[in-house]
């Protein structure tokens, strides 16, 4: 039925999340910078200071691999699983395909952390060891995070709109992810028998990789990359599926 | 055919109940009766190029229902709906803007939403800006406008986008005395070019001028099919016989 052009729409939307979000701002996209680092901060005087931990010196840069991709996870699958519902309006009036919605939303989410993983790298390049060829496994890395995130997106805004308690599930497991995604300590504290949580966790996966490839100077464990891979494609296949099925019923409980 | 319905009909739950976990839940234990209502009952029509329809009947007959399948917002329950061409729809004013862009952001968003590529957005831009008579307050925010502006930015759009099939929900006559004729002009030269209007107003006059058929609607199902003065009439003729009971 609608035959325009999605990458001019999907486009737009993530220009007019951007720019609504930033206008208002004064210092703009500054913000999204101090973020990470103040968190950084506070987990470094932490956990140096206070609880001092056997650990690396690198244990700032170590935490902000950490807070990025969990950052970026939170705040995406937060936004994208609104996303449905904040476009109400247009849902009820508009014949776009729906799930230009939940997927723009995570781009413009993806915008944002460009801005955060160009200060990582930054960071790294001056006061870690600076570049190595493994860089290159990064965009491979995060492309199967995003798809991730949109598959969660997907499912989640679909489901959001028959269930608006949805928003509470999803804060509580954010709240959860912050203890059990490995920001302030390393995978080698973590005991066997409890790896398995773990590995099966997209986030922590990730982290596990920008720490291999930014800070140890290593490439990402081929079993590691695989189990993303599976895990990405499986998520968003079935958040594509939960989408479709789910779709139909926006218009009359909107 | 632009637009065809083939025996369409459209349910709503009466109340759909809050969208939370516990109506869903009590819903496992408690069987609710809640019989659906009948939006739409057996509509079949057809719309042809060139031709403008108007939809009449009252409040919660069913007359927005079927503007929104017909833009394809929702499936029907039963039968078919068969469009052919691009839709634009204004459905309600300034819909899919936000007050916080620009007059300008908000037109290309609005081109983007409506199916327009990058070129054809920057080719139609001045046109746009120029018919909608907004001038040098284009790239102001939103939320500085009147009405009227949006309204006459909604429709400036939605016409000068051409599409093949335009759906107007009452909105016209929000805009100003020389506005509307402006925009009655240009639905003329709209309908001239081939193109299908499909029309809802409460105002009789607007809808004499701007449409040669009505479809009258009453409680989802269709009462009256035919030239515009005389669905008119009959409609209007029933409702001042409910008035003298």
């Amino acid at each position: 039925m609608w035959n325009g052009d999605y990458l001019f729409l999907i486009r737009n939307l993530i220009e007019k999340d951007f720019k609504v979000r930033y206008r208002n701002m004064s210092l703009g996209v500054l913000w999204s910078l101090l973020n990470p680092l103040i968190m950084m901060g506070i987990l470094t005087f932490i956990f140096t200071k206070i609880f001092a931990q056997p650990h690396d010196r690198n244990f700032p840069l170590s935490v902000l691999c950490g807070l990025v991709p969990l950052n970026f996870f939170t705040l995406a699958w937060m936004t994208g699983a609104s996303s449905i519902l904040d476009n109400a309006s247009l849902i009820k009036r508009v014949p776009v395909p729906r799930h230009v919605f939940p997927i723009a939303s995570v781009l413009s989410n993806c915008l944002h952390l460009l801005i955060q993983i160009a200060l990582l790298l930054a960071i790294i390049l001056v006061f870690g060891r600076g570049v190595n060829i493994h860089w290159l496994w990064l965009p491979l890395i995060w492309g199967l995070e995003i798809l991730f995130v949109m598959g969660l997106a997907l499912a989640f805004s679909a489901v959001n709109v028959y269930v608006r308690d949805t928003r509470y599930v999803i804060e509580s497991t954010n709240t959860v992810l912050f203890w059990l995604v490995p920001v302030f300590y390393s995978f080698a504290l973590i005991p066997m028998r409890f790896r398995g949580i773990y590995e099966i966790n997209p986030v922590a996966a990730l982290v596990l990789m920008m720490r291999n490839v930014l800070l140890e100077g290593h490439a990402p464990l081929g079993s590691t990359l695989v189990r993303l891979a599976i895990v990405s494609l499986v998520m968003f296949g079935s958040g594509w599926f939960v989408f479709r099925r789910l779709r139909d019923g926006f218009y009359a409980r909107l | 055919m632009p637009i065809e319905f083939q025996n369409v009909s459209k349910w709503f739950p009466h109340s759909t109940g809050r969208q939370l976990l516990r109506t869903h839940i009590a819903r496992w234990f408690v069987r609710v009766h809640n019989e659906p209502f009948c939006a739409l009952r057996n509509v079949s029509f057809q719309l042809g190029h060139g031709e403008s329809l108007a939809l009449v009947g009252s409040n919660g007959a069913g007359k927005s229902t079927l503007l929104s399948l017909a833009a394809g917002l929702t499936p029907p329950d039963q039968g078919k709906v068969l469009v052919q061409g691009r839709i634009a729809a204004l459905l309600e004013l300034g819909s899919g803007f936000h007050p916080d862009l620009t007059g300008a952001e908000n037109l290309v968003l609005n081109a983007a939403l409506l199916g327009l590529s990058k070129r054809q957005t920057s080719q139609l831009f001045d046109r746009i800006v120029e018919f909608s008579g907004i001038g040098e307050f284009i790239d102001d925010p939103l939320r500085t406008y009147s009405s009227g502006m949006v309204m006459r930015l909604a429709f400036s759009v939605a016409i000068q986008c051409e599409p093949d099939i335009l759906l107007i929900d009452e909105v016209l006559a929000v805009g100003d005395a020389s506005f509307q004729e402006k925009s009655k002009d240009a639905l003329k030269s709209f309908r001239r070019a081939g193109k299908s209007l499909l029309f809802v107003s409460h105002s009789a006059g607007a809808v004499r001028e701007m449409c040669d058929r009505a479809i009258w609607i009453d409680h989802g199902s269709v009462m009256m099919d035919g030239p515009v003065s005389e669905v008119l009439d009959a409609y209007q003729g029933r409702a001042v016989m409910q008035q003298g009971q």
